[in-house]
């Protein structure tokens, strides 16, 4: 007998593979069915699938750049310390002192090309029709992507506590405090009474949780610091989970209207 | 050919039917339980997501005080825009002939710090440009309303005393309320 045939005959491989290899279209289909990473995949694709002039590719892109995101994300995470004291010296360190020392930039720099590549996979879709019956659900929860998408942005430029990461959210908490009936400057809070008790004041409304207190400080750190690592990145997952499994459902990508 | 019929068919296989001993559960009572069961399960999951929602807003803050005394009135020039405090508490202090009053130095506008320039006698914001008076009036720019003042009064020891958590907005016409302005003529 070979080594080949008995690596591949072994007990270790077979618990491993549990098809042959794949070169009928029963073993085509077990190799992708099987496979947990692989079966949201459709087991063949349309030629039409995988022309740029179609489809931009630019779904593909947003969902390669969101896993360089998390992977350069989770490598910044070694360094870098979510405090007053230490955020903005081990942003510095992360580009002098780390090795490779371009882990910041590629994760900045990743940020930027994926909120421009949302947008244009929004405008594919939008001029291909792709968001017209059956596929109006997923067009939704596209949108509900984009929005967090663009939280992640939010929640993720506070984290160098620069003047520039500052500022940026004072003014945008600042617009929430101006929101109807969540905002305590916004129409309507007055109106939301428990008796005699306001309900939205400064210590209670939307900004109020936003921020973990009422200014930029330790509080909001923190908090956008496990909102863009954890939280936000988790409800982004499952629903990306929804958006590619309702390709599937609907007949596979750049299929026929 | 064909076995003789019994006169009653026994279903033991037939669901829904009464308890019988050996039998399961009849299809009412277990609907029931069912019903219970998740009813009991979506009142927990609601009581968790209202417990989490209450959970984000903090009982605790650690930020500044905001009641604090800033010396006695003396100690201040008429005539003049303070910024002893500015860096520390955020306010300017402003003594005229009559009295005392305390700006916020943050801009009504989206929320950066004006700078005071003595030589035009004014407040300029350096984030958009917006300009208010000595009093704290807009006057130019995108602000849509004046500096807020906060409460000033006398502390037991003769020291102002500054609460921050008490605002007076002047197009609310809070600046004539009393805690607005401490009377002082020197």
């Amino acid at each position: 007998m070979s080594l080949f045939k008995s690596i591949t005959d072994s007990q270790i491989w077979r618990s491993v593979f549990r098809h042959k290899y794949p070169d009928n279209p029963r073993d085509q289909s077990l190799a992708v069915l099987s496979n947990v990473f692989l079966h949201l995949h459709p087991i063949k694709v349309r030629k039409s699938g995988v022309r740029i002039s179609f489809t931009w590719c630019m779904g593909g892109i947003t969902f390669f750049l969101f896993l360089l995101e998390t992977i350069t994300g989770v490598l910044l995470m070694f360094y870098y310390r979510p405090t007053v004291e230490f955020a903005f010296n081990d942003i510095r360190d992360l580009r002098d002192t780390v090795p490779i020392g371009i882990m910041r930039e590629l994760h900045r720099w990743g940020a930027h090309a994926m909120v421009i590549s949302v947008w244009f996979h929004m405008l594919r879709v939008f001029l291909t029709g792709s968001y017209k019956p059956p596929r109006e659900f997923n067009w939704n929860v596209g949108v509900i992507l984009l929005v967090l998408t663009l939280l992640l942005s939010f929640t993720g430029y506070l984290l160098p506590w620069d003047q520039l990461a500052i500022w940026a959210i004072t003014v945008g908490t600042n617009m929430a405090r101006a929101t109807p009936m969540v905002g305590h400057e916004g129409p309507g809070a007055s109106l939301l009474y428990l008796g005699d008790v306001p309900m939205v004041t400064a210590g209670s409304d939307v900004r109020y949780a936003l921020l973990g207190g009422t200014v930029v400080g330790a509080a909001a750190l923190l908090r956008f610091y496990v909102l863009h690592c954890v939280a936000i990145p988790l409800g982004a997952g499952v629903l990306m989970a929804v958006h590619f499994w309702r390709v599937r459902k609907d007949g596979g990508i750049s299929g026929p209207l | 050919m064909t076995p003789p019929v019994s006169a009653a068919p026994e279903a033991p296989a037939k669901p829904g039917a009464p308890a019988s001993a050996a039998g399961g559960l009849p299809r009412r009572t277990f609907l029931e339980k069912a019903a219970i069961g998740w009813a009991a399960f979506s009142a927990a999951t609601l009581a968790m997501l209202l417990a989490m929602g209450r959970f984000m807003f903090p009982n605790d803050l650690f930020e500044p005080p905001t009641k604090f005394k800033i010396g006695k009135p003396e100690e201040y020039a008429v005539g003049v825009v303070d910024e002893r405090w500015k860096a520390e508490r955020k306010i300017w202090v402003i003594r005229e002939k009559e009295g005392i009053y305390v700006l916020s130095t943050t801009c009504t506008h989206l929320g950066c710090t004006p700078n005071w320039l003595q030589t035009d006698n004014k407040f300029k914001c350096p984030c958009h440009g917006s300009g208010f008076y000595i009093t704290g009036v807009n006057f130019e720019g995108p602000a849509p309303r004046p500096l807020e003042r906060f409460k000033v009064g006398f502390a037991a020891d003769g020291q102002i005393e500054v609460d921050k958590s008490r605002k007076f907005q002047k197009e609310l016409g809070q600046w004539s309320d009393p805690d607005a302005y401490l009377k002082y003529l020197g």
